[in-house]
């Protein structure tokens, strides 16, 4: 299984580097990266593999919220985008 | 691997648009409650709603957790208690009390199915449900009534019709310095769906299973900013297409979060009720979606036909999205939870006669309209009588959930609070209708009903 991680707000350094730290430490494993830069945006998609997490989504998303505070964050499982973009 | 712009697109839909799933609401039947003892009856109520339902909001938690949609209701519809009542006898408010108990220990938010269907005639302990509805929602907080007093097969109880013109002033009445909420939480219906997920309407069907989940889907904000970004001189035809495959996206979600609800409560999947509801936040407007489609105001000429449009294109995008398509699904337009519908009736755009002409393309009726609070009961029946009329006439369901403000006149303005809003006091004729509506007895079931 997993899980679609994206981050959104103004670039900054160090964002990719801080999110998949935070990856690692939950052992949740780092599949594929995509990331644009639109004006001062920042946009990454990051998809990783969360068959061996050792913690739940929210609590990703918790720990990457406090280590890229000014980001906004979402971690959703890739279900409801394969159900609502794949027929 | 998945399409960025698809992820964003999601996303975008849930953050800025209030994408969200409205209910999850599990539907119970009581008929293994039914004892002739009132108090034991309603200790096995509770008991059974408690068991099948303690696990519900754990659940949608959960859910919303996983993908990140929010889930913002979770709720419980029963069977009819009129049935209960007829076995048990005594006050129903008993019952009444024992579901507000149940709702709060889950931690529901709305309980359904204090309700009554009298459309061909009063059977036991229907009567007495009808006369308790004042007291019990005036003396709990979380449970919602309904009554259907009519059907495109058997007509239209005008009996019922009479009483239910008082029953909604006397439940006003009672709740006036509560801002006359119990009248909110009480509807009256013809050809009331059994597996309605949908507050204040929500109520178990005798001919459902024992237990099932049933699912809300919402986001009138995702639709309307779809056509938003759609040019201006694009035809209807492009337009009924992107709202289909919006509500088709829409309906996908919902399938998702109900089977994986329906798994884990290891409970059958009912069905997806997709309808486009308002809430008073900014841009989750039904109003709104019609004013993109190129109305000035809601409410001005064309309305009728830009919401029959919208409410065909929703309920056919659904229909291929899910297993199992039920409840009103399309769009809802209840005048005090949107934003777009307060301003066209404050400046007098939208008038009660023309919701009553949307209603008979729309998914429901005359919803959360509150009316002067010198308005006679026979006015109200009437009003019912003649929302009745359209759907029974064009076998869809009709509801009538108005708000008679005691206290208060036509121009003021009644504020609920929270997701049911506020409403301006609408102008209702004055002329009256009380003769025919004192004649009583019933308006024989039309052609239609004839298909056999």
């Amino acid at each position: 299984m997993k899980a679609v991680i994206t981050v959104i707000g103004k670039d900054m350094v160090g964002i990719l580097a801080k999110v998949s730290t935070t990856c690692a430490q939950a052992n949740a494993n780092v599949v594929e990266v995509t990331q644009s830069i639109l004006d001062e945006y920042f946009a990454m998609i990051m998809l990783v593999d969360i068959d061996n997490m050792n913690c739940s989504l929210e609590e990703l998303k918790n720990d990457i919220e406090t280590t890229v505070p000014t980001m906004t964050v979402h971690v959703m499982h890739e279900d409801i985008f394969n159900s609502m973009h794949r027929i | 691997m998945l399409n960025t712009k698809d992820i964003m697109e999601t996303i975008t839909m849930i953050q800025d648009e209030h994408l969200d799933i409205r209910t999850i609401t599990m539907g119970i039947s009581l008929m293994d409650c039914c004892d002739s003892d009132i108090d034991v009856s309603c200790r096995k109520v509770y008991d059974k709603i408690y068991n099948k339902a303690k696990n519900l909001v754990k659940t949608g938690e959960e859910i919303e957790k996983k993908y990140g949609i929010p889930i913002v209701n979770k709720r419980v519809s029963v069977t009819p208690v009129s049935l209960l009542t007829a076995v048990s006898g005594g006050d129903p408010v008993k019952y009444a009390k024992i579901l507000d108990k149940v709702a709060k220990d889950i931690g529901v938010n709305f309980i359904g199915g204090y309700s009554a269907l009298v459309h061909k005639g009063f059977a036991a302990g229907d009567r007495a449900l009808i006369n308790s509805i004042p007291r019990a929602l005036a003396e709990t907080n979380f449970v919602c009534s309904s009554v259907n007093i009519g059907s495109t097969k058997s007509g239209i109880n005008m009996d019922a019709v009479k009483i239910m013109g008082q029953i909604v002033r006397d439940t006003a009445e009672l709740t006036k310095m509560n801002q006359c909420i119990g009248a909110a939480k009480l509807v009256v219906f013809c050809n009331a769906p059994e597996d309605n997920p949908f507050m204040a309407g929500a109520f178990h069907g005798i001919g459902e299973p024992d237990c099932v989940i049933n699912v809300g889907v919402s986001g009138p904000g995702v639709v309307r900013s779809a056509l938003s970004k759609m040019p201006k001189n694009s035809s209807l035809s492009e337009v009924a297409d992107l709202i289909k495959k919006t509500a088709f996206k829409i309906t996908r979600m919902g399938q998702l979060v109900g089977s994986e609800a329906s798994q884990k409560l290891d409970v059958p999947f009912g069905i997806i009720d997709l309808s486009l509801a308002p809430t008073p936040a900014v841009g989750d407007s039904v109003a709104y979606i019609l004013e993109e489609i190129g109305l000035e105001q809601c409410g001005t000429h064309g309305t009728t036909a830009a919401l029959a449009m919208l409410n065909d294109a929703v309920k056919k995008g659904g229909v291929m999205a899910s297993s199992n398509v039920g409840g009103l699904s399309g769009a809802f337009i209840p005048v005090s939870e949107d934003a777009g519908m307060i301003k066209a009736a404050e400046n007098g755009t939208l008038s009660l006669e023309k919701l009553e002409a949307m209603t008979a393309v729309c998914s429901v009726g005359l919803d959360m309209i509150v009316l002067p609070g010198d308005t006679p009961s026979e006015t109200i029946s009437a009003i019912i009588a003649d929302e009745a009329a359209i759907g029974m006439v064009n076998s869809k369901t009709t509801a009538v959930r108005v708000i008679p403000a005691i206290g208060q006149k036509e121009g003021e303005m009644l504020d609920f609070g929270g997701l049911l809003g506020k409403g301006p006091i609408m102008k209702v004729n004055k002329k009256s209708s009380a003769i025919m509506i004192n004649r009583g007895g019933k308006i024989p079931a039309p052609m239609q009903s004839l298909k056999n």
